[in-house]
């Protein structure tokens, strides 16, 4: 297999065709005559990274599902699948939230934030971010997109926490690396406490 | 046990009126299946250990949120969110007790999403039944906990009735001790249940927790003004400091007036299918000092009729040492 075809450029292939797809076979069901009305429409807007984005979601489609498969925002990662890791976590309204334990359609006028829309436009990346690479906070850096969501969503709403708000604040991600300290490092450091 | 990425193929509803919720919760009955904040209940449908025709999401209904002060005490919108409960400026300062149980739930990602209303409605934790096994919860005629086999470390000392789980919810037992009121608004009108009567045991049903049938939606919980600023004690004992369910947990409410306890609602968690109130302990310590010679005096008092399974005798000592510590003094 060619080296350049990663995988993630193979999920994002898929991705492609499969929002085609979808949008053909999928409007059922809410119509059907024994139904009440006012079921969902599939066709939403979302707001992710301030981008306004028309996507064709399924009723019990999951935000993790949306992001990663169809608008290719690989970044946010799926661990679990059951909001038991953090992998996946994102923000909704300057909250965390896990994005597999979410509905697309429950996200609909809020604003979504993932990992990708954080760096600035010239490519600098958020505090949080540098503060994590300084810190050398990722280990195998599978959880590690989650737990700059949840440092940024604490930062928003505590810009200086102390070591053990922030622990609390992260003990909704896990990490199989145990790389835990060097997370509240960074987290100290992206609030100015750490130099 | 066999999980899946996707959920199948549901309808959604985004009702706004309570009303309109009720009459999409009636025509779909056993097939709708109400949500709010999900956490609960994804996990079943992602596993196909149950299903729905409809998801009716309720998050869209204003008069279910938010929190505010009545007459007597508070009244909490069902679709008030465990961190909204835990950070609230008003139940922490009169309650903090029910802001303690909520703030021990799950994780901050849970609790920024997971409401009141899923937290005393969700179902048991049992492994076996989650992973879809007939037995008697799910309306088969076996108990898998409950053999000789059965791995029982988390479920029931107390009242079992052919099913040995145990009520997850933190928030439960704290509603019992503040003598919360659950309002439930169904097609018929709106009635109110106290928390001690909205759980219910195998004995009753064994294959519903609480008292809400299809078409019920629990729209608030009020907390009377009775227990406010009483003296309070809050400790969930789990094998993880976070994201943990309870092994046994402790709520208590009291009373203390010239150092001495008038009145007292002491409840545990995670001890039988209900909160627990522990009556006998709260007979016993009723006009005696909120010190250790008390809470020494009341011994092995609470954990005297449990009946525990293979492999959760630990949760008699370990409840009998939360009373204990409950009522040595104020932390
Ligand atoms: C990994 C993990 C760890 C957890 N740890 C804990 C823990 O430590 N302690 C704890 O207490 N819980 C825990 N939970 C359980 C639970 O998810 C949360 O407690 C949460 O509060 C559930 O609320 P929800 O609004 O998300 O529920 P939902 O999933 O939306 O609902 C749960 C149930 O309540 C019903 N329901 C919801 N709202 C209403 C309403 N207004 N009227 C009538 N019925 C309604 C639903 O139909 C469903 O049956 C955990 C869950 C997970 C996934
Ligand atoms: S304890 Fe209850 S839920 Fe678990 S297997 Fe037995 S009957 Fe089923
Ligand atoms: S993938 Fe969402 S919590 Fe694990
Ligand atoms: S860095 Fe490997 S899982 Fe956290």
């Amino acid at each position: 297999m060619n080296q350049k075809l990663t995988r993630r450029r193979f999920i994002k292939g898929v991705i492609a065709s499969g929002v085609a797809a979808t949008t053909t076979s999928l409007w059922y069901s809410a119509t059907g005559a024994d139904r009440p009305a006012g079921a969902v429409e599939r066709l939403l807007s979302i707001n992710v990274n301030g981008q306004v984005r028309r996507v064709d979601v399924a009723p019990q489609e999951t935000l993790a599902h949306t992001l990663r498969y169809k608008l290719g925002l690989t970044g946010t990662k799926l661990g679990c699948n059951r909001g038991e890791c953090g992998a996946c976590t994102v923000v909704a309204d300057d909250v965390n939230i896990y994005a597999c334990s979410t509905l697309t359609h429950e996200v609909k006028d809020k604003a979504v934030v993932t990992v990708e829309g954080l760096r600035a436009a010239d490519g600098t990346l958020h505090p949080v971010q540098a503060a994590f690479v300084a810190e050398l906070s990722p280990a195998c850096g599978f959880c590690t997109a989650g737990q700059v969501m949840s440092a940024f969503a604490l930062l928003k709403s505590n810009p200086r926490p102390t070591r053990e708000e922030a622990r609390q604040a992260m003990s909704g991600n896990l990490c199989r690396c145990g790389a835990y300290d060097h997370y509240l490092n960074g987290v100290m450091r992206a609030s100015g406490q750490l130099s | 046990m066999s999980s899946h990425d996707v959920m199948p193929e549901m309808s959604l509803y985004q009702p706004v009126r309570v009303e309109d919720a009720i009459g999409i919760a009636n025509q779909f009955a056993d097939r709708g299946w109400l949500v709010g904040g999900g956490q609960d209940t994804y996990g079943w449908l992602k596993d196909r250990a149950k299903s729905a025709d409809a998801l009716i999401d309720l998050k869209g209904i204003e008069s279910m949120r938010g929190i505010k002060e009545t007459a007597d005490g508070i009244e909490i919108g069902a679709l008030v969110t465990l961190t909204e409960l835990s950070n609230n400026p008003l139940i922490k300062e009169r309650y903090s007790l029910l802001a303690q149980a909520a703030g021990k739930v799950a994780s901050p990602q849970i609790r920024n999403v997971g409401t009141i209303a899923g937290n005393v409605s969700q179902d048991v934790r049992c492994w076996y039944y989650r992973r879809g096994l007939n037995c008697y919860r799910a309306g088969g005629n076996l108990c898998y906990a409950d053999t000789p086999e059965g791995m029982n470390r988390e479920h029931a000392i107390f009242n079992a009735s052919r099913c040995v789980a145990v009520t997850p919810s933190d928030t439960g037992p704290a509603l019992v001790a503040l003598e919360a009121q659950m309002v439930i608004d169904s097609a018929s009108g709106q009635r109110v249940v106290s928390a001690e009567d909205f759980f219910v045991g195998p004995n009753v049903d064994i294959t519903h927790t609480t008292v809400l049938g299809s078409g019920d939606i629990l729209t608030a919980v009020r907390i009377p003004a009775k227990w406010a600023n009483a003296q309070f004690y809050f400790e969930k004992v789990a094998d993880r400091n976070a994201w943990d369910f309870a092994l046994v947990s402790l709520s208590a409410a009291m009373r203390v007036n010239n150092g001495v306890i008038e009145e007292s609602r002491i409840v545990a968690g995670a001890v039988q299918a209900t909160p627990r109130r522990l009556t006998s302990v709260e007979q016993a310590v009723r006009g005696k000092a909120r010190d250790e010679a008390t809470a020494n005096s009341v011994a092995t008092l609470a954990s005297r009729d449990a009946n525990p399974l293979n492999y959760n005798h630990f949760k008699m000592p370990l409840m009998d040492n939360l009373v204990k510590r409950a009522l040595r003094g104020q932390a």
